[in-house]
């Protein structure tokens, strides 16, 4: 089912598969989509138990960054990570099976949706504090002499927190190769970004001496390409980078609790990327890669529900790593 | 200077950190210390980590006033291989990093199924007497001992507290608080030899934190136990010697250094002799590690005791800076011998005494 060379590297699975850059990333993001959509359903459908924050609309940024990191390299992500785990690890049956709580889930059922882990691949639903985290697992790398860096992943909202700047800091004092992507969809949770943020995001990173820049897209060739310099600079200098995306999530901040303006939204529809990215190919190359992206989301589906729920008397398990 | 000189690192507490720290960092290229003013010739507040960025330029790291952000760095490093000790310069600011090692490093192994480690030792000086005042002497690890995950370890100077700082670092793969009374420092150690150090037998258990009982009668018989750790340990002591000697009441003294998790065998085994616990801390007294403890004794030992179990802890107040205010809030000497004199007196009713 996976492949050694490719299941640590984005960059080598997505070099791996056969189309045009765009028909690429396209099969990317409708498998992101569809696995989402499919979530929700089961959610209404009262099958899937908690809570879960898709990434409907953002997942450009996902294909866009992170199809250019290797098997050296490390994601931080936080409670918005389905599109980010998808592009990283390729293992959409993993994912559906921790959502359903399954033992062979990503972590067993103990995480769930927002505390996921898969070979360099992490994420936490505390926001600020993995931000340090990725400084530190950075560094770490530096000192191996691997080669690796590390990507994390924070909202515009995350920009409240004060250990961010903390981290900040940090990674810029003691050179860690870390890129800080800020996902801004304008919205954190019920709140606009004018009520959490004042001043400029871009220029917090440049407070600190980290190169920074932004980018307005929800086009995925566009962020692919502009990341494509990024992270090859900070692997390069072994510097951090800060780089904000302004984008817009389509979807509720969890499940049904949206209570932004229904115009603002509905006006924001137009950038959605996976029909932005359709309407550039072929549309029967469109309607085989959504056929198979629902297929492995179905996969998965079935491969989740057939697996057991983990046994309680396992719950002493891995108080110590396995490593 | 590089190095605390050869008789220094032999006698006090100070010294055995310091040499352990050196060893480690000889020994193990993975290990990264990082913290506030560390880098000689200054060395760190409490001088525990002086020589270090001497001798390992490389991988001493000092840090900006960022208690969240470098313990966090730090639960990073660990996760991707590196054995990282982090100082919080004093206790009382070990709250600013309560988030990493709440929700993050004591999370990570567990919650990810044992696909990572967090081998990260964060080590800090607590406790009083010393006129800092309410924000630079409190004992607050009684907060950090109810979290999954973490492990609390206080050494005391009847333990070897530079080979328990070893074991945190390079045996044990989960996050440690590493508890250091800062009046500890100075103290010597005192080491137990052929079972026995001054005119105490003494017991050790194998434990990988292990736990010291001391006894005034060769563990034949005993009136009172007293579970005491870290700076408290050498105040029970004090008080057992001055209540042998005063009124020919026998203490042993039950002296753990692992806080969490807590085995309770060697307390039992103390009380199977006396009957009578008081358990003494530094920390103020209102959910604390000796509310544990007698909880925990209650619950699970109620057959061995004879008398309610007293506490002596410090008054639920901030601690002064003035010294007979200071000396008022937080437990004396005076208090322990009360307290014993009280459990020895009392069958039913439960005491709590204070400082
Ligand atoms: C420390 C902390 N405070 C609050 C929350 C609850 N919470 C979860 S997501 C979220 C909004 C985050 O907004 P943003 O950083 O913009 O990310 P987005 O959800 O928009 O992707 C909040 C408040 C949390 N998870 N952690
Ligand atoms: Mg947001």
């Amino acid at each position: 089912m996976t492949d050694p060379t490719t299941e640590r590297s984005p960059k080598a699975r997505f070099d791996s598969l056969s189309g045009s850059v765009d028909e690429r990333l396209y099969s990317q993001m409708t498998l992101i989509r569809q696995f989402e959509e499919r979530l929700l359903q089961l959610f209404e459908g009262g099958e899937l138990f908690g809570t879960t924050h898709c990434c409907i609309g953002q997942e450009a940024d996902a294909v866009g960054i992170l199809n250019h990191l290797d098997e050296r390299d490390i994601v931080f992500s936080n409670h918005r990570c389905h599109g980010h785990f998808l592009v990283y690890g390729d293992r959409p049956e993993l994912l559906m099976a921790e959502m359903m709580g399954k033992a062979g889930g990503l972590v067993g059922g103990r995480g769930g949706s927002q505390h996921i882990c898969y070979h360099g691949f992490h994420s936490n639903g505390v926001q600020g504090g993995i931000v340090p985290n990725a400084v530190g697992m950075a560094m770490a790398e530096k000192l191996k002499g691997t080669g690796g860096m590390a990507v994390v992943f924070l909202g515009d909202g995350t920009l409240g927190q004060g250990v961010v700047y903390e981290a900040l800091n940090l990674a810029s004092l003691w050179s860690a190769p870390v890129l800080f992507v800020i996902e801004d969809n304008q919205w954190a949770q019920s709140t606009p970004v004018e009520k959490e943020l004042a001043g400029d995001m871009v220029a917090r990173g440049r407070a600190f001496g980290i190169r920074s820049g932004e980018i307005t897209s929800t086009d995925a060739s566009e962020i692919y390409a502009h990341f494509a310099d990024i992270v090859a600079s900070v692997r390069e200098t072994g510097r951090p980078r800060f780089e904000v995306v302004h984008t817009y999530r389509l979807c509720h901040h969890s499940k049904s609790d949206d209570k932004r303006p229904r115009e603002q939204v509905e006006a924001r529809r137009v950038g959605d990327p996976v029909p932005l990215l359709a309407r550039r190919l072929d549309p029967s190359v469109v309607a085989r890669l959504d056929a198979e992206a629902g297929r492995r989301v179905t996969e998965a589906e079935e491969h989740a529900r057939s697996l057991p729920f983990p046994d309680p008397s396992t719950l002493e398990d891995s108080l110590v790593s396995a490593r | 200077m590089s190095r605390l000189d050869e008789s220094e690192r032999e006698l006090n507490v100070l010294g055995s950190l310091n040499g352990a720290l050196h060893s480690i960092l000889g020994d193990d290229d993975r290990v990264v210390v990082l913290g506030e003013d560390l880098l000689d010739p200054y060395g760190g507040a409490f001088k525990v980590t002086r020589g270090l960025s001497d001798a390992y330029p490389d991988r001493v790291l000092t840090t900006p006033i960022s208690e969240a952000g470098f313990t966090g760095v730090a639960v990073g490093m660990a996760m991707r291989g590196l054995r990282p000790v982090v100082e919080i310069m004093f206790g009382d600011f070990l709250m600013l990093a309560a988030d990493q090692l709440l929700n993050h490093a004591s999370k990570y192994t567990w919650m990810y199924e044992g696909k990572v480690d967090v081998p990260l030792v964060v080590r800090t000086p607590m406790g009083g007497r010393r006129g800092y005042g309410p924000t630079h002497s409190q004992s607050i690890e009684k907060h950090f001992i109810g979290m999954p995950g973490l492990v609390v370890v206080a050494p005391s100077v009847f333990h070897d507290p530079g080979a328990l700082l070893r074991t945190a670092v390079v045996d044990d793969d989960r996050p440690v608080l590493f508890v250091e009374n800062k009046l500890m420092y100075a103290r010597p150690l005192r080491r137990i030899q052929g079972g026995r150090v001054g005119d105490m037998a003494a017991r050790v258990d194998d434990a990988r934190y292990p736990t010291v009982t001391l006894s005034y009668d060769d563990f034949r018989d005993a009136d009172v136990t007293l579970v005491a750790y870290g700076g408290m340990a050498e105040l029970a002591a004090r008080a057992a010697e001055r209540l042998l000697l005063d009124d020919e009441v026998v203490c042993e003294i039950v002296l753990p250094s692992s806080l969490n998790p807590l085995d309770l065998t060697p307390v039992r085994q103390s009380l199977a002799r006396s009957g009578r616990l008081v358990v003494c801390e530094e920390a103020a007294p209102i959910a604390s590690w000796g509310s544990e403890m007698i909880a925990r004794v209650s619950a699970e030992a109620f057959d061995l005791l004879e008398a309610a179990p007293v506490k002596v802890a410090a008054r639920n107040l901030p601690i002064a800076n003035t010294r007979d205010l200071e000396r008022a809030i937080l437990p004396q000497e005076s208090d322990i011998v009360a307290a014993v004199t009280r459990a020895i007196g009392s069958h039913t009713t439960p005491v709590h005494l204070a400082g």
